[in-house]
């Protein structure tokens, strides 16, 4: 025990002290707050240098009556089309739009002429506000009056709540649902596959260096193998909890400065304002504050006690599952092109499991194929947490930790005999048939 | 007491055996040679002694206990491939090797230094193992190897990857360690080292002891009654019953050299008495055979082409 303390503690210290470790553990924080807030001023930049683009329109059927806006400043020209044509020439403005003579029952030939290729955006912009048009000009053929027009594009907003077994309601969100096991199953995916191949290169290191023989005449293999698992795995969870740390702490300072909080406070107070003035703004801003007190509500339903300690049972569970059997991997090559013929399998179910993150689990969170991914070990860590946020019965809950646990042992287990024969092995060609050959071998 | 002993230890695999009941006794304080070419199970019965695999049959009694785990202390070993983590520091690695050996932190740092003084490389401590020359991280290894003062140190071909200078120091030090009271294991199929440092030695081929024994007795035991004399002139007889002449050699200046064989039971004065009467001697001296030799006769009816090349190779 005392052995497998002092392996846990080298593969730890040896790691955590390269500069590679430090680097990647304060950079890949940076990053992402550096990607949010390059996002972020790029927005507001774009925003704020944003002119509206001159429209000239040129509308021959006197039909349409287009409002300026933020995005486009319509210009109404009232020339034979040829002579429309110049005219938007010698300026520089963005676009003619040309509507002939038209039917509103077959609105044809409405053409849009630029200088440039115009982005999809402003184009369905202005495709939606004719046809928005053709909508209201035809509502009105049947005499419906402007109230009841409004009243038809009412904003909906389903509220959801869950109905468990006692008949007790829990309301829930779905997308922030979404989000949860989405961020969750993936960084599950991340983790295992990253320290996994570390645990694999670590173990060629030290099969191709030699100094496995000199290590296995002090320490029994496994403790060699379960020693290297465990330290690999302690470095992760430093660096994960760090990069938790760094990013929760740069996120919210980079969201702070570039003021993303500031302008939702100011329409607020404009908002109030305008409150006593306007009836409509009113129920506006009254639906609005009912949002965000049920994203609030929301929230707190979510158990994330719950979920963090799910996390991190299978976060190391799914991590000593395949962390041996990338140790068993190691072992049986000489080098780490070799590995990849073995490799390949190795990731296939856990690829399996984040694939089916998406198909399933995310969209379908309890229908049988979720429920066999988030029960078989090899998808479990993946899918279950992906399931989690989700309200997972407790018996499949259970069953899928047990199971997973029953797996590790296993993996473990098959790898360790592996492990044994595999580094002292050296210059032979592998394949399944001597893995086989090896596991059975006695000691 | 003896350090080691085998008892019946065989050791199969699918394929092949790589051991077949084999039975040495190493004593202790000793220099055990343990030869044979490659293949023929030397590595496989290491790796027994050394805990990293396990026999099928029989079993080892390391100084009268039977082998256990807590015996790895006990041991230094010196494996034919050598290995150091490159990316760790020189003191650093020493220090977790000794550690894994079961010393503690504070007395393997004493002991480390007091070998690094001892190959003068104290200012190595700092230094990475993958900065070091070959002959610079061989020296380290050895110094992993018995820093923690085994009774029993186990030798794996250890002179190959050394320049002659650091071999000299490499066999100063093992002399040194025999002193202290080490008992040492060579495997090595070079038979100089043999020939000039151990005592003791056994025979492995095709996975089965061929020879074990103290090297004068088993000198003495293959000892062929050939004698080599320098004469002048050779218009002469000796005796037929008694001498057999091998080959004889012309030298310079009328000078001749012959092998002679002679008959069970006559030693050299008597050759001598016989031989001053007829010609005038000039040198003389009785031919003891070298291991190599032995071990070229020892299997030249076993008809086994693969060892004879490789000990007539070295």
């Amino acid at each position: 025990m005392n052995k497998i303390l002092l392996i846990i503690q080298r593969e730890f210290l040896n790691r955590v002290q390269k500069k590679s470790f430090l680097i990647a553990t304060i950079l890949v924080p940076l990053i992402f707050p550096a990607i949010i807030g390059g996002l972020a001023y790029i927005a507001i930049k774009d925003a704020q240098s944003a002119k509206a683009e001159t429209v000239h329109v040129l509308d021959e059927s006197k039909l349409f009556n287009f409002e300026s806006n933020k995005r486009f400043n319509f210009v109404s020209l009232d020339v034979p089309f040829e002579q429309a044509k110049k005219v938007y020439l010698e300026t520089d403005d963005f676009a003619l739009l040309y509507i002939p003579k038209i039917d509103i029952n077959k609105p044809e030939g409405v053409a849009i002429y630029t200088k440039e290729n115009p982005s999809i955006d402003k184009v369905g912009d202005l495709e939606s506000s004719i046809a928005t048009q053709i909508h209201d000009l035809k509502l009105k053929e049947y005499n419906i009056d402007e109230a009841i027009l409004k009243s038809l594009r009412p904003k909906v907003n389903l509220k959801q709540y869950n109905l468990s077994d006692t008949g007790e309601e829990k309301s829930s969100n779905s997308s922030i649902l979404y989000g949860l096991g989405f961020m969750l199953g993936i960084l599950i995916y991340m983790f295992v596959l990253i320290y996994g191949i570390q645990i694999m290169q670590g173990v060629i290191d030290e099969k191709t260096s030699k100094v496995v023989e000199v290590i296995v005449s002090s320490v029994k293999p496994f403790q060699l193998m379960l020693g290297k698992i465990i330290g690999i795995a302690s470095v992760g969870l430093l660096q994960f909890t760090i990069w938790i740390i760094l990013i929760s702490v740069l996120s919210s300072g980079t969201l702070a400065y570039f003021g993303l909080k500031m302008p939702q406070k100011q329409m607020m107070e404009q908002v109030t304002k305008q409150m006593d003035t306007d009836p409509e703004m009113k129920e506006a801003v009254a639906q609005q504050n009912s949002k965000v007190t049920e994203l609030l509500g929301n929230l707190s339903e979510i158990p994330f006690g719950k979920i963090a300690f799910v996390f991190v049972f299978y976060f190391l569970g799914g991590y000593l599952l395949y962390g041996a059997l990338f140790a068993a991997v190691g072992s049986a090559v000489d080098s780490q092109q070799e590995a990849q013929q073995f490799q390949f399998p190795v990731t296939i179910p856990l690829l399996i499991g984040y694939m089916g993150l998406f198909m399933f689990i995310l969209r379908d969170p309890h229908g049988s194929v979720s429920f066999w991914l988030s029960i078989i070990p090899f998808t479990s860590p993946v899918a279950m947490v992906g399931r989690i946020a989700y309200d997972v019965p407790i018996w499949e809950l259970a069953l899928s930790m047990v199971l997973l646990i029953g797996g590790f042992l296993f993996t473990t287990w098959i790898a360790g005999r592996i492990y044994r024969v595999g580094i002292l092995t050296s210059g032979t060609k592998v394949s399944y048939k001597v893995l086989a050959k090896w596991f059975m071998m006695k000691n | 007491m003896n350090a080691l002993v085998t008892k019946n230890v065989s050791k199969r695999y699918t394929n092949h055996t790589a051991l077949d009941s084999v039975n040495i006794t190493i004593p202790e304080k000793s220099i055990y040679g343990l030869l044979g070419p490659n293949g023929a199970g030397k590595t496989t019965l290491i790796r027994i002694i050394n805990q990293i695999i396990n026999s099928d049959e029989g079993s080892v009694e390391i100084f009268g206990e039977k082998l256990q785990e807590k015996h790895v202390g006990m041991i230094g070993y010196l494996p034919e491939e050598r290995g150091l983590y490159k990316k760790m520091k020189v003191g650093e690695q020493l220090l977790y090797f000794a550690q894994l050996k079961g010393m503690g932190r504070k007395q393997a740092q004493d002991r480390i230094k007091v070998w690094l003084e001892k190959f003068e490389i104290k200012d190595w401590w700092h230094k990475k193992v993958e900065d070091l020359s070959k002959g610079m991280a061989q020296k380290v290894q050895f110094i992993s190897t018995v820093m923690h003062e085994p009774k029993l140190i186990i030798l794996d071909e250890p002179f190959s990857g050394f320049d002659p200078v650091n071999a000299q120091l490499i066999t100063e030090k093992i002399l040194e360690l025999k002193e202290n009271g080490s008992t040492i294991i060579f495997s090595t199929h070079r038979m100089e080292t043999v020939e000039s440092l151990c005592d003791h030695i056994a025979l492995i081929n095709k996975s089965k002891l061929i020879l074990e024994g103290a090297k004068k007795q088993v000198k003495s035991q293959y000892k062929s009654n050939t004698f080599l004399v320098e004469h002048r002139g050779n218009n002469f007889r000796l005796p037929a019953e008694r001498y057999e002449l091998i080959s004889q050699v012309p030298l310079e200046e009328g000078l001749f050299s012959s092998t002679l064989k002679v008959s069970d039971g006559i030693n050299g004065n008597q050759v001598i008495r016989d031989l001053i009467d007829i010609t005038e001697v000039h040198s003389f001296m009785e031919k003891v055979p070298s291991m190599a030799d032995i071990f070229i006769d020892l299997v030249k009816g076993e008809g086994d082409e693969a060892l004879k090349k490789h000990l007539l190779e070295v």
